[in-house]
């Protein structure tokens, strides 16, 4: 009965109780959002840096964190030192520069790089030929409208579209390594080696060896350096998303307390009848919070919903940029923030509620 | 009808705050009705008749005096003592039929059965009566759908499905026409006839105080 009566209650105002479930599914989206476009960005990087085919990766002794791109500092004399080692098959040096974040283009010498990673895939056209040309992947290609033949200007540079390829590889964007060394002022120098050994069974024994190089580049296994793509990893984000949530249990809160709050002034008269008909307090409370949970859950699925909405449009506008997804492990959370916000958010006027006096309630216009 | 007394009230008196000024609204009321009487209250407005309906009812605690109801002391009761004399002993008709705009009929007086805790289907006596009622036809329109006569019926079934030890009408028949009065009237009647309900009936139709098996006046917080 007590399901009926708040079902009734929120059929009988379905305005009020539509505008509440889409207010309360707004923080849904917005943490669904912000959750989606962090782990996109991360897992579209994870993917990009496993699809080398490398198996180490030396970094600048500078580079903190994951995602950094540290200028040039290591002279290109150690991508060949490296290679002398036992067992290391390949090195291969790239130079990034980062043009609009999260946009980066690489300097790569590329048939060292198809050597150790297969090549990349070519949706249309192919590998460079001459300085000034440039391979776009797919996603850029559909974010900045461009093709094979086209001209992009990145670096205060035109550069000839090439090749679009299979994006999930490396870069986004990517040219001839001298060139962007001399773009950068950095001749000789690159920015991160990947490298490949004879045999994966050899990687332990190839990272004693670069370690004992004493080189002081960080050096860490493919495997350890994508491990480290998760948010807590990257300054802000953990910090961010928990302002996020917090933001989303105030709205959900308000939302609520407003809608609720309006809600029970004007059923201040079914009060009244519910308390004469000996309805208690813990009764009167039961029903305003079950409401409220009610619209909770209205809001979570369609913050569910809306958050599809939201991914959709940013892999349609800015797909390199932004490789937004949907997280559905977030999905309990989303909701628990919303009930949390909605059960506070209706505490105060269902309290209001049930300490109404009946007489008074009754004799309400 | 039975000789014990079912209300008893002793020196009732009932004063509100407005402001900063205290209006008595019961200045002693000495009032005895037995178990399966049919009582008819009148007065003018201001006499205190709504104020005594109210205490009887549990809806509100006397400022001083004795008030028993169904052999309860309402003077010591606490807000949740009342609660439950509503739930269980007292059913109300009230002159603007108070029932739940969203519910159905037949949810209307669901609810009062779930508030009480009878969550099983309604006794055969409680059927026989919504036929005597004329509105078992009704029972799954809203109260919008509803004429003012049938939302009456209706409140009237609501009132006594939980068979309280009392019937309160606050003015049942003020927003009705005198046809739907009289219906409205005789069911109250039958009701105290055929199951013995006692009914404590406010009103200010002489017509309607007729009904009843004896009738008090009040003016100015007492029975005169």
């Amino acid at each position: 009965m007590t399901g009926r009566l708040v079902l009734e209650n929120l059929k009988h105002r379905p305005m009020r109780s539509l505008l509440s479930v889409l207010l309360m599914g707004v923080p849904v989206t917005l943490i669904l959002a912000l959750v989606g476009l962090t782990q996109g960005l991360l897992q579209d990087s994870q993917r990009r840096q496993q699809n080398t085919g490398a198996d180490i990766i030396i970094r600048a002794s500078t580079a903190s964190g994951v995602v950094s791109f540290s200028g040039a500092p290591i002279p290109e004399k150690v991508v060949a030192k490296i290679e002398e080692q036992p067992h290391v098959k390949l090195a291969v040096g790239v130079l990034n520069h980062s043009i609009d974040p999260p946009l980066v283009i690489t300097g790569v010498d590329l048939p060292r790089f198809d050597r150790m990673s297969g090549g990349f895939v070519y949706q249309k056209g192919g590998p460079f030929k001459n300085p000034g040309d440039i391979l776009i992947d797919e996603a850029y290609a559909t974010q900045a409208h461009k093709t094979v033949g086209d001209t992009v200007t990145l670096l205060n540079h035109d550069w000839h579209v090439v090749g679009v390829i299979e994006p999930g590889k490396l870069a986004r964007l990517a040219v001839q390594l001298n060139v962007l060394q001399d773009l950068d002022a950095a001749t000789g120098h690159v920015g991160q080696i990947y490298v490949k050994v004879d045999d994966p069974a050899n990687i332990d024994t190839v990272m004693q060896e670069l370690n004992g190089l004493e080189t002081g580049y960080k050096i860490n296994t493919l495997e350890e350096y994508v491990a480290m793509y998760t948010p807590g990893k990257i300054s802000g984000v953990k910090e961010f998303t928990v302002v996020i949530m917090a933001i989303g249990v105030v709205i959900g809160f308000c939302v609520v307390c407003l809608s609720m709050y309006m809600s029970v002034l004007q059923r201040t008269r079914e009060i009244g009848i519910l308390k004469s008909l000996g309805a208690g307090k813990g009764f009167i409370l039961t029903i305003i919070e079950a409401e409220a949970m009610l619209l909770g859950v209205g809001g979570t699925i369609l913050g569910i919903v809306m958050s599809f909405g939201a991914c959709w449009l940013v892999r349609t506008l800015v797909p390199a940029s932004i490789p937004m997804i949907v997280v559905q492990s977030w999905w309990p959370m989303a909701g628990l923030i919303t009930l949390l916000g909605a059960g506070l958010g209706a505490l105060y006027p269902g309290l209001n509620a049930a300490r109404q006096d009946p007489i008074e309630a009754l004799a309400y216009e | 009808m039975s000789d014990g007394p079912i209300i008893e009230t002793r020196d009732l008196r009932k004063t509100y705050r407005v402001g900063k000024v205290d209006v008595p609204a019961l200045r002693g009321v000495d009032l005895t009705v037995t178990a399966g009487e049919f009582l008819a209250i009148v007065g003018p407005s201001g006499s205190g008749k709504s104020t005594l309906f109210h205490i009887i009812g549990g809806l509100t605690p006397p400022t001083a005096g004795q008030v028993r109801v169904a052999g309860q002391d309402l003077a010591s009761m606490t807000d949740s003592d009342r609660t439950r004399l509503r739930k269980r002993s007292v059913g109300f008709v009230f002159q603007k039929f108070n029932l739940l705009p969203n519910l159905t009929a037949r949810h209307n007086i669901a609810v009062a059965r779930f508030i009480a805790g009878n969550t099983g289907p309604p006794d055969g006596q409680f059927e026989e009566v919504l036929q005597s009622l004329g509105v078992a036809q009704r029972l799954d329109h809203k109260p919008a759908a509803l004429s003012g006569g049938e939302q009456q019926r209706i409140a009237i079934a609501r009132a006594i499905v939980n068979h309280p030890a009392i019937l309160l009408a606050d003015e049942p028949t003020g927003n009705l026409d005198s046809e739907n009065s009289k219906a409205v009237l005789e069911v109250l009647r039958d009701l105290n006839e055929r199951l013995g309900q006692t009914i404590l009936m406010i009103t200010h139709n002489p017509e309607a105080a007729a009904y009843g098996h004896r009738m008090v006046q009040m003016r100015d917080g007492r029975i005169i």
